[in-house]
């Protein structure tokens, strides 16, 4: 044994106070919900964590009423001031708890705690830091002078982020004004929960931000919710699309993170090591369970061998396991249904004839788990290079000019992010300028910033999350200072 | 560029075996250059990146019992002070056979590393007790030369340094590569002095100090430099690459050490053969230690943890990993009194 | 001596050139009395697929021309409408009854409209994309760029000319190209309107103009999966919320409908635009 069989080294969920059953957090306090209870479990050991509350269609009106309570008598009179200090108190409060909150990750969406622990939960706090600060400046957003919030808003996020989507929703949200109604996903209630906990110690307002619990048709009766004015969704173009047309022609402004392909294409100067470990960031990262995950590996033909090669080797280092181990590179899969998805289209591109080779690891005995898994000589027909997978697995295409890997790039009906790996800083801005995304990592992958404008092309959805334009999503322009 | 100069980017370097095989007979200046050109670039945010992710690894108890003793193994022992003495390099061999008094289990470090001309004693207090390759009580003798730190002197007086120390019995040589002449593109001219110290490290019985190859990486600016000189060192004949002299500031980074291990591993690819690789100046705690020893692991492999591949140029690392041995052996916490000075 | 007035044969304007509906249909243009005035093209659907071809034929090479160049080509536009005014006043006047001041009115807005987006081309970028200042060692910086292919309903209520300027010049200025039905009962305009821009500097498919029935064409123009943005500034009158549900399918941007003309803003010209962040490391090492 060489010393590097590294001792597991789990952050322990003793830091967590956590509770048998959870219920709904509407207008301050935590209420039974109407529906049938679920269990959320972690799926690293399909073991129970606790009883959630699910929110029937009376309760969502409850949590509605709530906001638009706490959105006529208290939030809207606030003055922007005030409406950033609460949010400067919840990112502090976010950053005292944030071990437990990322264990708290961990332990219900399965994702390595170094993830949880060094990227969630310390955006999550930069989020509400960034839109903290906005909340006295909206004026110099640049949609006229006194831009007016909208009301009442209407979020559901899903299961791959769960914390941090909560607060790319509402930081911005309340900075520009708004309340909130927000559903988390299913699977992935836990972390919220305990962020309704921070809401209380941070006192905010009562009903400024409600938290409900519950499945598809819970999601559905909120953002049908005639009270609602806006909607924000983040998830699968499948329900980003039913959301669409349900809400055409209601006067709800509607922004919509969905699905996406993206190309990370590596040219043949490209810087190799970091390229590999950008190729590995890229789909490897939350077991490849990123929107934006680069999950078409475009690499120049004359490099192909020498990449594909290389990355083998480096995933054989990537280590399995338990997501409470701070030594744990692949955590597990969030649920079985997507486990099941991902084994599908896997076998799939084995029968549409694309090579499939998998990284050698130990697989444990209880939860769901997925080895990193890498297809060769797979074609652009080929239904894993046109689907997304939603899973750690990479589809290797190839091309021989740039202007073939920008239309290999551009062809998807999606458009969310796309990778650019060269030194040829030339080749960088106008390889950018072509592809067809929202946004363009050159040199470096899957990065994130509050400051940094996030969102799609195309069927990749609509509105951008972050910086300044994530706050025109959830005002009303007064006219953007160019009317005549 | 003149006729002069024209001339010389064609005149044959000498004929370096490892520079044979890989770029081919016709070595010159230009195949040198055109080599080491084609290498490819290093995009400093990532290699940052994935050094600060391996420092993230979390050892525990058996494991990290493990590392603290083979850190110790890997420890050149170091002084390098205008004002060493016969006396401090005594007591600087003392510490390197036994760096516990108060518990023989700790093993011995890997070697002890001197100016030239403090050779002698080091050899004087290691004895001579022993086979061959277990000359020294198994400690080796390092010297650095070259003039080192600066480097700045005449090959004549390089070599000198060089042969002095091998005849005075250092087991390996610590050179410095001239990098005013790396910097101003004179590749061939580094290449040259290296394949030169080399066969100075050859002793009258044919065989050879090893050859520590010193980059100052800090001098050397920037990553694409780095990895540049890592190969012109090994296709020149080192047997280690060295990140700096301890003189220059920044020493030894993680990110240098990982980007060498990286020319290690491809050299290792490209034709079987080992070569090692030694930070120094600046690993002061175990817990730093512990990052090279998982960064060596994790990109070469374990095997590389062994004296004849991987050491750390160290001088007070030896007492830290003592502190926190210490620990592990009573479960309290040690002090600075209950290690020895060296 | 008398002179036999020549009346004009008013057709569509797809991909640069003047041609009759591929199903030989045309509708009579009555004056605000009744009086005839003109047969127009009747568009088919397949004159509308036809149409979203030629605009996204013409997509690359339009979007992709400097903010400088599109600047210059849209106040060219201003320059010919500028010199046809009587002509468009005498359109305005018989088709929609306008008296020749409020006509004279509606052209000069007109014409100021295409100057005032003509100088939005290599400005919108600026006010409306930004850098980033990220924690890390990247530069970041966000602009917006054009969406595609965008379908257009123009106003249909009155100020023929006005209304297609109003939501053209918006999606066109920043790279969009456009397939746009015409005021379904004062066309004319319309169809001169593409003269100028076929004499002008526009290159063919930018701008592609149908006359006919909205609520006949919007449906396929609405449901297309080529076509990426959908403005029903015009379709007040129509079931447009059946057209917004048609464009869900392919999650297209639409704007809804809009009472009148729509005032000049920016905020149209960015609602057919996507903002792309670009992350680049940045080191001197």
């Amino acid at each position: 044994m060489g010393f590097l069989e590294y001792a597991p080294s789990p952050e322990s969920t003793a830091i967590l106070h956590l509770k048998k059953s959870y219920g709904l957090f509407i207008d301050g306090e935590f209420r039974k919900g109407h529906g049938k209870a679920f269990v959320t479990i972690s799926p690293s050991t399909e073991e129970r964590i606790a009883d959630i509350a699910n929110a029937s269609e009376a309760d969502v009106d409850a949590a509605v009423k709530a906001a638009r309570r706490a959105y006529e008598r208290t939030w809207s009179k606030l003055s922007g001031a005030d409406r950033g200090k609460y949010l400067f108190r919840i990112a502090r409060l976010v950053q005292e708890r944030a071990r437990e909150l990322a264990v708290a990750e961990s332990l219900d969406n399965g994702k390595p705690i170094k993830e949880s622990r060094d990227v969630d939960v310390p955006l999550v706090a930069a989020w509400f830091f960034y839109y903290a600060g906005w909340a006295d400046k909206l004026d110099y957003a640049g949609l006229g002078p006194a831009p007016a919030s909208l009301g009442v808003a209407a979020q559901v996020i899903p299961w791959n982020f769960p914390l941090l989507m909560l607060a790319w929703k509402i930081a911005p949200a309340l900075a520009a004004g708004n309340t909130v109604v927000i559903k988390p996903a299913e699977t992935t209630p836990l972390s919220a929960l305990i962020f309704a906990e921070i809401l209380q110690q941070a006192e905010l307002p009562p009903g400024v931000v409600n938290i409900i619990t519950g499945a598809g048709d819970t999601g559905s009766a909120l953002v049908n919710h005639p009270d609602v004015n806006k909607v924000a969704f983040t998830g699968s173009t499948e329900v980003g699309r039913l959301i669409a047309k349900s809400t055409a022609g209601s006067g709800k402004k509607l922004t919509l993170e969905l699905g996406g392909k993206a190309a990370n294409i590596v040219f043949d100067d490209a810087p190799i090591e970091e390229a590999i470990e950008g190729i590995v960031n890229g789909i490897f990262f939350n077991q490849g369970h990123v929107c934006c995950a680069g999950s078409r590996l475009l690499v120049q033909e004359n490099v192909h061998d020498e990449v594909v090669d290389r990355l083998k080797t480096r995933l054989s280092t990537l280590r399995l396991g338990d997501p409470l181990d701070k030594n744990t590179d692949i955590g597990a899969i969030n649920s079985r249904a997507q486990l099941d998805r991902i084994r599908e289209l896997s076998d799939i591109g084995e029968s549409e004839g694309a090579d499939r080779w998998t990284a050698e690891c130990v697989i444990p005995d209880k939860g769901f788990w997925f080895a990193p898994t890498i297809f060769t000589n797979v074609e652009a027909s080929h239904r894993i290079a046109r689907e997304e997978i939603f899973g750690p697995v990479l589809s290797v295409l190839t091309f021989r000019t740039p202007a073939e890997a920008v239309a290999k790039a551009n062809n998807t009906p999606y458009g969310l992010s796309a990778g650019i790996w060269t030194d040829k800083g030339s080749k960088i801005l106008a390889v950018a300028d072509q592809l067809r995304a929202g946004v363009v990592w050159a040199n470096t992958f899957n990065r994130f910033d509050p400051s940094s404008p996030f969102g799609g092309y195309k069927e990749s959805g609509y509105g951008r999350e972050g910086g300044r334009h994530g706050l025109a999503a959830y005002l009303q322009s007064s006219g953007w200072g160019a009317k005549r | 560029m003149n006729a002069t100069e024209h001339a010389a980017a064609h005149t044959a370097l000498a004929p370096a075996e490892r520079a044979l095989d890989l770029i081919g007979s016709d070595l010159t200046e230009t195949t040198l250059r055109l080599h080491l050109e084609g290498l490819s670039g290093v995009d400093a945010a990532g290699l940052e990146q994935r050094a600060a992710g391996l420092a993230t690894r979390s050892i525990k108890t058996t494991s990290k019992a493990l590392a603290l003793d083979t850190i110790i193994r890997l420890i050149d022992l170091t002084t390098l002070e205008g004002a060493d003495t016969p006396g401090k390099v005594h007591s600087l061999v003392a510490k390197a056979m036994n760096p516990d008094a108060t518990d023989a289990t700790v093993p011995r470090v890997a070697a002890v590393c001197v100016y030239g001309d403090m050779v002698p004693y080091a050899v004087e207090a290691l004895g001579a007790a022993g086979t061959e390759s277990q000359r020294h009580e198994g400690i080796q003798v390092a010297a650095v030369a070259t003039a080192f730190p600066s480097g700045r002197a005449s090959l004549a007086v390089k070599l000198a340094d060089t042969s002095e120390a091998v005849a005075a019995g250092a087991d390996e040589i610590d050179m410095v590569i001239d990098r005013g002449a790396f910097l101003s593109g004179r590749y061939g001219l580094v290449f040259e002095q290296i394949v030169a110290v080399k066969e100075a490290c050859r002793r009258p019985d044919g065989s050879y100090a090893h050859l520590k190859v010193i980059l100052e990486t800090g001098e050397l600016a920037t990553y694409d430099n780095v990895r540049r000189a890592s190969w012109l060192a090994i296709l020149a004949g080192a047997d280690f690459i060295k990140t700096s002299t301890g003189k220059v500031s920044p020493a030894a980074t993680l990110p240098v050490t990982l980007l060498m291990l990286e020319v290690v591993r491809d050299w290792h690819r490209l034709t079987g053969e080992r070569i090692g690789v030694k930070p120094a100046g600046g690993i002061r705690s175990s817990k730093d230690a512990i990052r090279y020893l998982v960064t060596v692991a994790e990109t070469v492999g374990e095997e590389w943890l062994k004296p004849e591949l991987f050491r750390f140029g160290a001088s007070s690392l030896l007492n830290d990993v003592l502190l926190q041995r210490q620990k592990l052996t009573t479960g309290r916490y040690s002090g600075a009194d209950y290690v020895t000075m060296d | 001596m008398s002179h036999l007035a020549v009346p004009k044969t008013y057709k569509l304007y797809v991909g640069g050139a003047f041609a009759r509906s591929e199903s030989g249909r045309t509708y009579e243009v009555l004056s605000r009395k009744g009086a005839f005035l003109a047969n127009a093209a009747l568009a088919s659907r397949k004159d509308a697929r036809d149409a979203v071809v030629a605009a996204r034929a013409a997509l690359a090479g339009w979007s992709a021309a400097s903010g400088y160049n599109r600047g210059q080509v849209l106040y060219r536009i201003a320059e010919l409408l500028e010199g046809r005014r009587n002509q468009f006043i005498d359109e305005v006047v018989s088709t929609e009854g306008a008296t020749k001041a409020a006509a004279g009115k509606q052209v000069d807005t007109a014409i100021d409209a295409w100057v005032w987006y003509a100088g939005w081309a290599d400005k919108y970028v600026q006010v409306a994309g930004n850098g980033n200042p990220v924690a890390g060692p990247y530069f970041n910086i966000s602009t917006p760029e054009s969406t595609g292919v965008v379908a257009i309903v123009a106003p249909q209520a009155s100020a023929s000319l006005l209304g297609l300027v109003s939501v053209l010049a918006p999606v066109i200025v920043s790279g969009n190209t456009a397939v746009v039905i015409a005021n379904q009962s004062a066309p004319l305009t319309a169809i001169s309107l593409g003269e100028v821009l076929a004499t002008s500097d526009v290159p063919a498919g930018v701008a592609n103009i149908l006359t006919g029935s909205p609520a006949e064409i919007a449906p396929w123009l609405a449901a297309h999966a080529d076509v990426n943005g959908l403005d029903l500034a015009g379709a007040g009158g129509l079931d447009w919320v059946a057209l917004m549900v048609s464009a869900a399918e392919t999650l297209k941007r639409v704007l809804a409908p809009e009472e009148g003309i729509p005032a000049p803003s920016l905020e149209r010209i960015v609602a057919f635009t996507e903002t792309k962040t670009v992350w680049h490391t940045k080191s001197l090492r």
